[in-house]
Order: C-alpha cells, then structure tokens, then sequence
C-alpha cells in the first residue's frame, strides 16, 4: 500500500469513527429526553403497589388507571375548562392580533417603532408585575372564580403573536400588494385575500402557541379560579392532585399523561409550523 | 401653482383616511395597550405605596413597604437568594447545555429531523405534568434515577425532599425543557457560512479555534438574546417550585418554600403576601422591584439588538 493511500483509509477511518461518536453522543441526549415521558406511560399503567416500588417494566397493565383518574377527581370538568379556555383564547387571539400585526408591518405611520417597543414590553414584562391591580379590577366586575378573565384580554391583542406576525408579514413582498391594490382591491380585501392565506404557516404557528400556552397556563388559572375547584383546568388540578386525593403514583402519573397527551400529539403533527415558529421568532411565549 | 389647490383637498382626505384605517387596525392593541398595561402599571406603582390588603380602601403610607423589604423582611432575603441562584446557575446553565445539544444535532448526518424532535419534544410538556413526573422521577425511594445512580455505586440525594438538591433537581428539570433554546441555537449555527469553516481550516485553525473565532461570534447576538430571555424567565419562575414543592411535600398545607424555603422564588413570595396574607401594598412594592429589573433585561437585550428597523429585522434575533 502506497503511503497516500494509507493517509487516505486512515481519513477514512477517522470519519466513519467521528460519525458513530456524533450518532451515539445524539442516542444517549435522546433516551434522556424521552426516557422521562417513557417513564410516565410506563407508571401511569402499573397497579397501586408497583408503582411504589422502583420497578420499571408494569407486571400487570392496569389500563383502569385512566379511567379511574376520572372518578377519584373531577377531571372531566377540568378537561372542558382548559379546552374551553385554550380555545375560546386561541380565537379572540388570532381575530384581534392578526389586524394589528398588519398595521405595524405593513402602514406607514408616526409612532410604528413606539408602537413595536410598546410590543415588546409587553412581550418581556412579567405577569406577576399587573397582577394584583388586574385581580382587583377582575373582581370589581365580579368574573374572578371563572376563566373570563383568562380569556377576555385576548380580544386585545396579544403582544407575543402580534409580534411573531409581524416578523412574517415583513417577509412578503409589497409587491403583491401593490398588484392587488393596483387592481382595485381595497385594504381589507388586501388582508384578507391575498396576505391571509400567504402567512397561513405563522397563523398556524401562532394559534398552536396560543392553544398551548393556554393549556399549559397554571398561575392565570391559579390567581383566577382558585378557590372554585369546578372552574379549575388541567394544569391547576393536576398541580394539586396527588396532595388532596391521597393517590398513588400510578394515578398521577395516568393524569400527567392526560395533560400532556394533546400538547404532544398536535406537536407531532404540526412540526413544521412548530419549528417554523420558533425559529422565525427566536421566543415561545 | 394653478394645480396645487385641487389636488391638496383630495390628499388631506386620503391622509385622514389612511390615520383612521391606521386606528381601525391597531384599536384592538391599543385598548390593550392601556386597560391590560398602562392602567394595572400605574396602579402597581400606587398600591406599592399604601397598605392596600386588596379589599377595603387603601391609605396612603409613603415608602413604608420598600422600607420594610429593605430592613425587616427575612423570607423575602431567602427568596431574593433563590431567584439569584436561577439567575446565576440556572440560565447558564441551560443555554450553555442547549448549544451544546445545538451543537451535537448541526453535525449529525443521519436522523438530524428525528434527533431535533426528541430533543425539542420535552420542552412542550406541561409545566405543571413535567414537574410532576420529575417530582416521581427524583423520587428517593421509588425514582428510577437514584435507582439508577446505585447501580454504579452512588447513593444519590433526597432530590426534591432535600434544601442542597431541591435547586439543583429543578435545574435539571430546566434542562430537559430547553429544546426551545436548542431550536433558536440550532438555526443560527446551521446559517454560519460554511466558507468560514473552510477557510479557518485552510488556516489551520484546531476545532476550538473555530468555535472560538467561526461560530461564536457569528451567534453571539443568539447567545445574548437567549441569555436576556432566560434572566426574564427565571425571574418570574413560579410553577416549577410551587408545584414541586407541594407534590414532593404531599400535603397543600405545606409551608411555601419547601424544603425549608430553598425554593421560595420572589414571585412566590409575591404571591403569597397578595393572595395568602392579602398584603397588597407590599406586593406591589416587590412588583415593582419585579418590573425594574426584568425592564432593565429588555433594555440590555434591545440595545444590542441591531434595532427594529424593518430592514434588519431578519438577521437581528428581534
């Protein structure tokens, strides 16, 4: 063998090796990123006894878990808040921010980069900081205990998704506008004909942010909805689960898949738009 | 000069048509803007100065509540400390741990797609369902994690039941969230210039050189804004040790903070003086102390943001 080709193979060598280090470094981050959610299922299935010991595999798949989650709390309720809320939000979101994202991409007017700061603020500044004059005021109108404060400051916009569709709309060309309105079309048409189905990904992206920020939600409902368990959703009922019903963990471990179980699901059939999302913003909500 | 007078009347109506659409758009963001932020601000700070206790009519006591943070408020040190700690080890933590999983999935040739789902996956689940699952994970008894430390040999901590680990343990909780971060990190590695890596190589420039001097500096507005966003997060990290905290204790009735208030965070404190004690006033004193410093992390962030000038927009993280 010639010295040349020698350095070559050994090249080779190296690489193939470089290439099955990478691959195992990646396989070892993945079983840590799913070994947790494995370990949920897996519990969530075992009987009351198993699920104490540190057994991993169940010896006997007790499915009746999931459905015994549902008699010991008032889980279905819960279930119907959070996705009356995640969705009922969703909406008012994507009916007022759309507009408002439009205007600050794509009008000309005195005030737009004050207007995308104010944005931004509101995107950075804490909940807690407006909590206690909102409570006050929620409570002077008499709708704390139920989910309406949660819902109803969509209707105004939400700085997070005005934002990120902000950032696509400044993505298409005025040229297409311009072709539209040079046909006639009139602003509204403009929005809602030609520039709506352009940004159906970042609609997509956001509404699925929107739904998910509101399932995941746990100091809104907390604050709101606290002292009135049948108003609670998912994540505060979950949170108090194990403490107040005095179960095992194969019961909260069956809620926790409950919760999580839609979030997950959407996730893997919008990936795309997900991913889009987040890259295109650089934030989740 | 004969022109100007017909076509001015025509202009000013199209102007005040164009403001009145502006308006129309933005009416939404605007009542937003003043119902949902100006006004609750505005009352933060007032309350911050009386001794509201949420319900009867507030007087007026000057600087007594930031005066009683700053002298006779104990807890509020240990929660002040606690939210330092996930300031200071935390973040860097996770950015640190989220570009090097960025890292690892810019350079795999198999399965990139795959490997970037698995890894971004976890940071969807539920707070509240993550915390839980970690909580029965790290379980000291039945947890499979210490289980698994003692199969090679090490007697690992109570976790979550423990005032050294109880921190660490939601760190790692953290971690495993991070795939939002890995997903931003992994976007600006894969738009560093491949000729940048050809050439430094041509340069002879060893792997960490090229980090150092290729891809560090090409991502760095990434890494600020990541940093600032993570700072903005755990200052207002709730869920996590609350939740914790009372799965770990089993009982609601447990003392907030638990094990021995190690993770009392300062919007828990928050919490508890304005809706447990019914402390208004000085909840929004401490809100306010909220608001000035996750203000000051934005301004940080929009400073070297290369502005928001629709031009740049693209390439800046904002």
């Amino acid at each position: 063998m010639s010295p040349h080709r020698a350095a070559r193979s050994r090249a080779r060598r190296r690489k193939v090796l470089v290439w099955i280090a990478q691959h195992a470094v990646a396989v070892g981050l993945a079983c840590a990123f799913i070994g947790p959610i494995v370990f949920v299922l897996l519990t969530s299935v075992m009987t009351d006894q198993q699920s104490l010991s540190s057994q991993l595999w169940p010896r006997h798949w007790q499915w009746s878990n999931y459905t015994a989650v549902f008699s010991t709390a008032p889980f279905g309720t819960w279930l119907l808040n959070t996705v009356v809320y995640a969705v009922a939000a969703t909406a008012a979101m994507l009916l007022s921010s759309i507009p408002v994202a439009y205007a600050l991409a794509r009008f000309r007017f005195k005030g737009r980069n004050t207007a995308f700061l104010a944005v931004i603020t509101m995107m950075m500044l804490p909940p807690q900081v407006l909590v206690i004059p909102m409570y006050l005021m929620w409570a002077r109108l008499h709708l704390t205990g139920t989910i309406w404060p949660l819902v109803i400051p969509s209707l105004f916009g939400d700085a997070f998704s005005v934002f990120l569709l902000r950032q696509f709309l400044l993505t298409i060309p005025e040229d297409y506008l311009n072709a539209a309105r040079v046909d006639g079309c009139s602003e509204l048409k403009v929005l809602t004909r030609v520039v709506l189905p352009m940004m159906r990904p970042a609609v997509v992206a956001v509404a699925l942010f929107a739904f998910f920020n509101a399932w995941n939600d746990y100091y809104g409902p907390l604050i709101y909805t606290g002292e009135t368990p049948s108003h609670w959703t998912l994540a505060v009922g979950l949170a108090s689960f194990k403490t107040s019903h005095a179960v095992h963990w194969n019961l909260t471990m069956a809620a926790t898949v409950i919760a999580m179980a839609p979030v997950i699901l959407v996730f893997l059939f919008a990936q795309k738009a997900f991913i889009e999302g987040v890259t295109l913003t650089g934030v989740k909500g | 000069m004969t022109t100007l007078p017909l076509v001015a009347p025509a202009l000013r109506t199209r102007r005040r048509r164009n403001r009145l659409r502006v308006l129309l758009y933005l009416s939404p963001g605007l009542v937003g803007f003043a119902v949902f932020l100006i006004y609750p601000l505005a009352m933060t700070v007032w309350l911050s100065f009386t001794n509201s206790n949420m319900f009867s009519p507030a007087q007026f006591v000057g600087l007594r509540n930031y005066r009683f943070m700053l002298d006779s408020d104990p807890q509020l040190w240990q929660a002040v400390r606690n939210t330092g700690w996930l300031v200071v080890i935390m973040v860097p933590a996770q950015v640190l741990f989220a570009l090097g999983v960025a890292m690892v999935t810019a350079r795999l040739k198999a399965g990139a797609g795959l490997f970037r789902t698995l890894f971004y996956l976890p940071a969807l689940a539920p707070p509240v369902a993550a915390t839980v699952a970690f909580v029965c994970l790290f379980n000291p008894a039945s947890g499979p994690v210490n289980h698994l430390l003692g199969l090679f040999g090490i007697q690992g901590p109570l976790w979550f039941d423990s005032p050294t680990w109880s921190k660490p343990a939601l760190t790692l909780l953290s971690l495993w969230g991070s795939g939002t971060v890995m997903v931003i990190f992994l976007a600006a590695l894969l738009d560093v210039p491949a000729e940048q890596y050809e050439a430094a190589e041509l340069d002879g420039a060893n792997p960490w050189q090229r980090f150092r001097y290729v891809t560090l500096p090409a991502i760095s507005p990434v890494v600020l804004f990541a940093s600032v966003t993570g700072v903005i997060a755990a200052l207002q990290y709730f869920t996590q040790a609350v939740v914790a905290a009372n799965v770990a204790n089993g009982s609601i009735q447990a003392a907030p903070g638990y094990p021995d208030g190690s993770t009392m965070t300062f919007p828990e404190e928050l919490y508890t003086a304005g809706f447990n004690q019914f402390h208004a006033g000085y909840a929004c004193a401490m809100a306010v102390v909220l608001f000035v410093v996750a203000m000051a992390c934005t301004l940080v962030l929009l400073r070297r943001a290369s502005g928001y000038d629709p031009q740049h927009t693209q390439e800046s993280p904002l």
